[in-house]
């Protein structure tokens, strides 16, 4: 019935002066996509070499090998606890039956909707001294002051992967899921035949089967840790995205800024090339169709065993969703007044907007270079698709600054141009208009883009696409017809991943947009007057809201597909 | 699921494009466009009352990094007009930037005291907020202080504040090495690590409610913060924090109270520059000055304008007569020093 290999499917004799002859178009796609996405960072490494250097014995020795120390620890953290939850998780829905399963499969992905920053202003008041966490364990207790007994502080390392994990795992839940459901039942259900119980088949057989979605999952939960500004910086986490501002703002040093920035960026690429190079010789392809309407025995469980499973598929989505929704709910609540202002109607609208546009895009630009990487397996195609997506791992404000310095140029050049030629003042085109935001958001998330529409075409094998080509379609006539419609779920899932981050997005819209241009984030930060989030709170409950939608219409299409 | 209703997907296709090409609202007559550090809920009254009087309008554009390198990649088509912002730092970050022009207004500089200025007249500021020692009122007897007690071993484990790369601690510790030269400066800093209650985090307000929850004795902060919490409607428990607190202004004694100012500055490129001096007058005149101390619980700087009743119940601050551009001048020292120190990450158990 199913059939995956592997090893590298090899394509058929026949195929190879077709290949050949289609060389060129997917390279240029891919070169174009790759120039786009990577304007914004080869800005920075230019502006990185074109240091003195004064400022890099002060790095080297005090500020880099304490910063990447504790990057690497809290990478390390988010990995294991996003891995376990995530693939824990998923796991459970799929494996066992118990009371509100399919509520719960579906809830599970909600802390996508919570910005890490809004999450961790969230945990540091719920675990707060004055918050409800400690009163009740004082209250309990009988304590009456902090030095009566010992808590934990959020506001460390490990409170800060807690939260960054809180609102991430889901990235790896729904890749590990999606694996679970459609790729290892087939195999799942020869290993039950042959006498294997549920958790025999799930170390020996489906873990490493979905190994590569996982390792997927956790790359973008990982990328989306070394980006985060806002989260570190509020729980004093002293990373090298921390490094980069202090650097920047403090020590007026762009250039020393952008060099750690970079530092950054080749501790990610190989990070991608290490895993890349890890599953290089697994592929698995399951033919669709064979494995549609075939339940997953799942396994019943009963009494304590239930409720124990509603206990561990409760507790993430309490973290990651109901402590920030309870945090910011108490806050709106004050506010409900401004529930009502124009201002806000507006500042949905944009968001939604530039969401949906920045979606389009990431989408469009990952469906192309994939492509041309399918009919082009080179390392070198390999390596520049990984290129592309760096863009996710960077800081939004240094994204944000590297394509400000080059599409500013661009547009002062297109302007002399127009004045000198045509007598008339363009003014500034692209980064005096939505559009510099709309790119920026796209080539930010085009990883989150890339990541779904590979796991769809990956599971695509490539005899699909080949058959139409033999019976004589061009390749990009064979994607249309044959691919497209194949990869449509998939398609899906990118563009409300990207839809969702580009909602929550704000450092990169903040520095790039134009006047009176305000999103959803971007409102919850100018109303938080001088460091008081609690005047965004009722944006914040927006943006929370605005991203349930999406991430809702994510859970479903994939639970009534496939009978999860 | 989206391709099953294509209007709504064609809606929000032509409502991006709407968004993406509304023309930036740049040399319109009866504009200035203000490029600002300050959040616009702070500086909106000003400008409201600014419009009202001349009737011209304004365009504000907040952000909260990289506003100077902003204007200086817009180059010639900058709309930016005025610039506004918080921190020594950052007004002379703006000016070394090359994106300010020196302007030169009899009325701005009778109403801004030499000291506050740029001698150039590339920045102006226009209030001042001092860096100040929160102390809790149950546990902390003495009513004076000095900075360099901070460091003193009596406070071990009792003092809180946000991070040290902050800008205004940055300018705090700049002004430090300003006073005591950089080797004691450096000796302190390790002194008040030694001293911190843990790792600095949060803001100037989280430490307020730190000592309110007897995690520190003292905090350090910005004087207006204690007026806001005090006048906190919305999160009653905030008026909690701050009278849990008293305010000690450190070193009343002898050189003063550290103070940091905002200000504003004119953009290089100015389109509007005539609207520009417009609210450059106005927002260094008695009725913004007044809008300044009443609503933010900032010192004015026009001498004349009143400081609020509630900042003055805190007590008379006597600032630093060290010169604004000395600070500036110790920013990157001052940065370095906190790596170098490590203060960021608390004290060594």
């Amino acid at each position: 019935m199913s059939s995956f290999s592997l090893n590298t499917p090899k394509l058929p004799a026949i195929d190879r002066r077709a290949r050949r002859q289609s060389h060129k178009w997917p390279i240029g796609i891919v070169a174009v996509v790759a120039a786009i996405v990577l304007l914004p960072v080869a800005t920075l490494v230019v502006t990185a070499l074109g240091s003195t250097g004064e400022d890099w014995p002060h790095l080297a020795r005090y500020v880099l090998p304490q910063s990447i120390v504790t990057t690497l620890e809290l990478l390390v953290l988010v990995a294991l606890g996003s891995g376990i939850i995530g693939v824990g998780c998923a796991w459970l829905v799929v494996a066992y039956e118990f009371p509100m399963r399919r509520v719960f499969a579906w809830a599970l992905v909600l802390p996508l909707a919570v910005p890490p920053y809004l999450a961790a202003y969230a945990f540091a008041e719920f675990f707060h001294y004055v918050g409800p966490v400690q009163s009740l364990v004082r209250d309990l207790f009988g304590f009456e002051r902090p030095s009566d007994y010992w808590f934990p502080d959020i506001r460390s390392t490990v409170g800060a992967a807690i939260v960054i994990t809180a609102v991430t795992f889901p990235y790896v839940y729904l890749t590990a899921r999606v694996v679970f459901l459609m790729q290892g039942r087939n195999i799942a259900d020869v290993a039950r035949t042959l006498g294997a119980g549920p958790a025999r088949v799930f170390w020996r057989v489906l873990l490493p089967v979905a190994r590569p979605a996982i390792v997927a999952g956790v790359a973008l939960v990982l990328m989306e840790t070394v980006n985060d500004f806002g989260a570190v910086q509020h729980l004093g986490v002293n990373t090298m995205t921390f490094a980069v501002y202090s650097t920047w703002l403090n020590r007026g040093s762009l250039e020393g800024a952008a060099q750690i920035a970079v530092i950054m960026l080749v501790l990610v690429l190989v990070l991608l090339t290490a895993e890349q190079m890890a599953r290089r010789k697994q592929r698995f392809h399951a033919p669709r169709g064979t494995q549609i309407n075939i339940r997953p025995p799942r396994k019943a469980l009963l009494g304590g065993r239930a409720l124990a499973a509603m206990g561990i598929a409760l507790l993430p989505i309490l973290a990651g969703f109901g402590v920030p929704l309870a945090i910011f709910g108490r806050y709106a609540l004050n506010r409900l007044n401004q529930f009502g202002e124009p201002a806000l109607a507006e500042a949905f609208l944009t968001s939604v907007a530039v969401a949906v546009a920045a979606a389009g895009l990431a989408v469009g630009a990952a469906l192309a270079i994939l492509y041309a990487a399918r009919l082009v397996r080179s390392p070198m195609m390999i390596f520049m698709v990984r290129l592309a997506t760096v863009g996710y791992a960077l800081p939004g404000t240094i994204l944000a600054l590297g394509l400000l310095l080059s599409l500013a140029r661009l547009d002062n050049a297109v302007d002399a141009f127009a004045r000198s030629y045509m007598g008339f003042s363009t003014g500034l085109l692209l980064t005096g208009s939505a559009a510099a935001v709309i790119l920026a958001c796209a080539i930010r998330f085009l990883a989150l883009a890339e990541g779904a529409v590979q796991a769809g075409l990956e599971k695509l094998p490539p005899n699909l696409d080949q058959a139409a080509r033999s019976l004589g379609r061009s390749a990009p006539a064979s994607a249309v017809s044959v691919l497209l419609p194949l990869l449509k779920p998939a398609i899906f899932t990118a563009a409300i991943l990207v839809f969702v981050d580009t909602v929550k997005e704000l450092s990169a819209t903040i520095l790039l947009r134009p006047f009176g241009f305000n999103t959803l984030a971007t409102y919850v930060y100018e109303n938080a007057s001088r460091g008081a989030v609690e005047e965004g709170a009722v944006a914040a409950l927006l943006i929370i809201v605005t991203s349930i939608l999406p991430v809702a219409l994510l859970s479903g299409p994939l639970m009534r597909d496939s009978g999860a | 699921m989206l391709t099953k209703s294509p209007t709504l997907k064609a809606g929000f296709a032509a409502l991006a494009m709407t968004a993406a090409f509304v023309p930036a609202a740049a040399q319109a007559e009866g504009t200035v466009n203000i490029y600002s550090y300050r959040q616009p809920f702070l500086i909106e009254p000003l400008l409201d009352a600014f419009t009202e009087k001349t009737g011209i309008e304004t365009e504000v554009l907040f952000l909260d990094q990289g506003l100077e390198d902003r204007i200086a990649a817009e180059g010639e088509n900058s709309p930016a007009d005025v610039i506004l912002t918080v921190d020594i730092g950052r007004l002379v970050n703006v000016e070394e930037k090359g994106v300010t022009q020196s302007v030169d207004n009899e009325t701005i500089n009778a109403n801004i005291p030499a000291e506050f200025r740029d001698p150039e007249g590339n920045w102006f500021g226009l209030t001042t907020r001092g860096r100040v020692v929160y102390a809790s009122k149950e546990r902390v007897d003495q009513d004076t202080i000095t900075y360099e007690e901070l460091a003193d071993p009596k406070w071990k484990g009792k003092i809180c504040m946000r991070s040290g790369q902050h800008m205004y601690n940055i300018a705090l510790f700049a002004s430090m090495i300003a006073n005591l030269g950089e080797e004691k400066a450096e000796e302190w800093m390790k002194g008040l690590k030694a001293n911190l209650n843990g790792k600095p985090n949060g803001n100037d307000r989280a430490q307020a409610q730190a000592i309110y929850a007897g995690e520190c004795d003292l905090g350090i902060g910005n004087t207006y913060y204690v007026g806001k919490m005090m006048t906190n409607d919305k999160e009653p428990e905030q008026k909690e924090w701050a009278k849990a607190i008293k305010v000690l202004f450190p070193n009343t004694e002898d050189r003063g109270t550290h103070v940091n100012i905002s200000g504003m500055a004119m953009a290089q490129h100015a389109p509007n520059q005539e609207n520009a001096i417009a609210l450059m007058e106005y927002l260094s005149s008695a009725e913004a000055q007044a809008i300044y101390a009443e609503q933010n619980f900032e010192y004015p700087v026009l001498p004349s304008a009143e400081t609020a009743e509630l900042v003055k119940s805190f007590g008379d601050i006597k600032p630093d007569s060290l010169p604004l551009a000395e600070i500036a001048a110790h920013r990157k020292a001052a940065s370095e020093m906190v790596d170098r120190v490590g203060l960021d990450e608390g004290p060594e158990s």
